[in-house]
């Protein structure tokens, strides 16, 4: 019935960085690829606009040939903020992003990524700008999260990291698709729609 | 110690905590529009599951509608595509749509309160982050993913984390031509696009006390803009009053049980927060957004902030902020030439935005270059500005007067900025790329501060062509 029971515990995968506070997601997605009725091929959406100008491709990570096989995004603060858009993490997850790691995100963005089985990982500031310059001097380096011990191992580095308990418990559990867990509850779902005063 | 509205509202709603330790919300009103919804119906297609309560969602057209020609099929064929998407969805489910040519159509926040679906105690969920314009009338009102928008089909409820609470307090009286978009500008920059996150803000206080329904809506619609995902404001008589006779409101007897309901719900006098926030608005000025952000406002009088004074990571963002906006530090934002003026969006898309940009349009001309557009925010609001004779006075200045829709706000129809155009807005969003070009520059603002843009073609202080004091 759901794509559940897929239990999230650990991911290693290369990483890439995409630097900045404040991305918002207009900058992750611009609203004009959205006018589609499905997810599909929003990957090559992502970032669109800074990927691409008059000249034709940028320079940003997205496009640059050392991070093709990255599944980890690395990011600054308040990343996702603006837009509820979903399409937001479904074009970076259609790029091939696992988990998104940095220094906090926006709310929205972040339960919207927890329902895609997208881990959300927060990390200080300064161990974030360590392992950017990490992964872009060695961009074929596999990060492992372990979402269990809470800890990013990179190279030299071992980090101590953090989640929404919830929704890492959810990952955890394998109930972050979360439908079948909430359609459990149906008689309590019927007792309210009736009890309520409106 | 009291409690307050938010604590109240959710625990009301609150089916169970799930072994994950989210809560499952139960949400009593549904808005849908046709962006964020196709997925989640396939989605629920595909699981063999059907919509729980049709009664408790309702659907309307807004992002994607052109507001020059409606008529369909739309010139645009992924509009159009979109649009047939949303009538089959809405049709073989049984959910209610006011669709382009029903005259109830409109932005989902400006139509939810107008036709009174919108009520004080409520759950209120919708794909869209600016839900939290519903929180005006004290309910918890927020913006949702599209495997949201499927939970809540397939079961009326989501899982999510119980935010905070952070009590605004605002006082003072706001001299003339200061409105709500400039204290809610005042509040994100004061307290950051990021300080709400993890928080639903209340909006307390007497200056809060004293807007109109329609003036809190602008206040609690940029919450988001915050952090926060919520805002909400206590119901009270002005509240009720909007209200009553609206067409969805309950009537007579049940109108009166209802405002029982509503008044018991209101935060209590000496209700705890985890948080307070105060602010005097007595001496603000008319604010603009100079950046990317909407935190990056300064008041009308202010010069822009110099990069050494700001912290590190603020001095990042505006550094980037004066690379894409081509504006330099220190520098005075009046006098800064404009070469589109868009009225209207889910912020300040209402009557009253309308008549407070016409007072100052009356009798003038939009300025030479400069493209005016003005965009009702719902059918009705457009039918009500007619009756009061105001698109000829836009039109006769030289603006377009449009169909409803939310239109450059988030150009996702064909009105759109070109090039390098600077765009004096009553949006909400001054991101990059925003209104519809990649190298286009929002300035974000009143609506009477966008009309006085369009009228003298640069930055300009409003209360100095409203004759009044500064």
């Amino acid at each position: 019935m759901s794509a559940n029971d897929i239990k999230i515990t650990n991911l290693t995968g290369q990483c890439v960085p995409v630097r900045g506070n404040d991305i918002d997601t207009d900058r992750i997605i611009p609203a004009r690829f959205m006018k589609v009725v499905s997810f599909e091929g929003l990957g090559e959406a992502a970032f669109y606009d800074i990927r691409y100008n008059s000249n034709g491709k940028t320079d940003h990570p997205f496009n640059l040939d050392v991070y093709q096989d990255a599944s980890i995004l690395l990011v600054n603060k308040n990343f996702g903020c603006g837009s509820s858009r979903e399409h937001a993490p479904q074009a970076l997850m259609r790029w091939g992003i696992k988990a998104v790691v940095g220094e906090s995100f926006a709310e929205i963005f972040s339960g919207n990524c927890t329902s895609l089985g997208i881990p959300v990982v927060e990390v200080d500031s300064a161990d974030i700008g360590r392992l950017m310059n990490a992964a872009e001097e060695t961009p074929n380096m596999n990060m492992i999260i372990d979402i269990e011990s809470m800890t990013l191992n990179f190279g030299d580095f071992e980090i101590e990291a953090r989640m929404n308990s919830a929704a890492r418990n959810a990952l955890m559990t394998g109930s972050w698709d979360s439908t079948g867990v909430l359609l459990d509850s149906g008689e309590e779902i019927d007792a309210m729609h009736e009890s309520l005063p409106y | 110690m009291g409690r307050n509205l938010f604590n109240k509202v959710w625990d009301l709603h609150r089916v169970k905590t799930l072994d994950s330790g989210l809560d499952q919300l139960f949400i009593g009103l549904h808005l849908i529009h046709e962006v964020t919804s196709p997925q989640a119906f396939s989605m629920i297609k595909e699981r063999r599951l059907k919509v729980r309560y049709p009664e408790r969602t309702y659907a309307t057209v807004d992002h994607i509608v052109p507001t020059l020609n409606q008529s369909r099929p739309f010139e645009d064929e992924l509009a159009e595509k979109m649009m047939l998407a949303l009538e089959e969805n809405t049709v073989s489910n049984g959910i209610s749509l006011f669709d382009a040519d029903n005259e109830n159509q409109g932005i989902v926040h400006i139509i939810g309160p107008e036709l009174g679906l919108t009520r004080p105690g409520m759950t209120i969920a919708c794909g869209d982050s600016h839900t939290s314009t519903h929180g005006a009338f004290g309910s918890i009102a927020l913006g949702v993913g599209t495997s949201q928008i499927r939970d809540i089909l397939a079961t009326q409820t989501i899982a999510v984390s119980k935010p905070k609470v952070r009590r605004i307090q605002v006082t003072g009286k706001p001299g003339p031509g200061v409105t709500a978009k400039d204290i809610i500008l005042k509040i994100i920059s004061e307290l950051g696009v990021n300080g709400g996150i993890g928080y639903a803000y209340e909006y307390a206080g007497p200056a809060i006390r004293a807007l109109s329904m329609e003036e809190r809506m602008t206040i609690c619609n940029m919450s988001i803009e915050g952090g926060a995902r919520v805002g909400y404001v206590n119901p009270d008589e002005t509240t009720f009053e909007y209200l009553r006779g609206r067409r969805f409101a309950p009537e007579g007897e049940a109108f009166d049980k209802a405002v029982e309901y509503w008044k018991r719900i209101a935060s209590d006098e000496d209700a705890e927060y985890d948080d307070v926030y105060s602010l005097d608005i007595s001496s603000l000025s008319p604010m603009v957004t100079w950046g990317i952000n909407p935190g990056q406002a300064v008041s009308i009088d202010d010069n822009l902030p110099r990069l050494t004074d700001l912290d590190e990571g603020s001095a990042d963002v505006a550094a980037k902020a004066y690379e894409h906006m081509g504006f330099q530090e220190g520098s005075q934002i009046l006098g800064m030439p404009v070469d589109v003026v868009f009225i209207g969006s889910c912020t300040n898309g209402r009557i009253s935005d309308l008549r407070a940009a016409a007072a100052v349009v009356e009798g003038r001309k939009l300025a030479e270059g400069v493209r005016g557009l003005v965009v009702p925010g719902s059918k009705h609001v457009a039918m009500q500005a007619e009756r009061e004779g105001l698109p000829g006075v836009f039109i006769s200045a030289g603006f377009e007067w449009r169909n409803a829709g939310c239109s450059m706000c988030l150009a996702m129809n064909p009105d759109k900025l070109k090039g390098r155009e600077l765009c004096a807005s009553s949006s909400n969003r001054n991101f990059i790329g925003r209104q519809g070009s990649p190298e286009g520059r929002t300035m974000l603002m009143s609506p009477q501060m966008a009309a006085a843009a369009a009228v003298s073609g640069k930055i300009v202080d409003v209360r100095e062509l409203m004759g009044g004091e500064k």
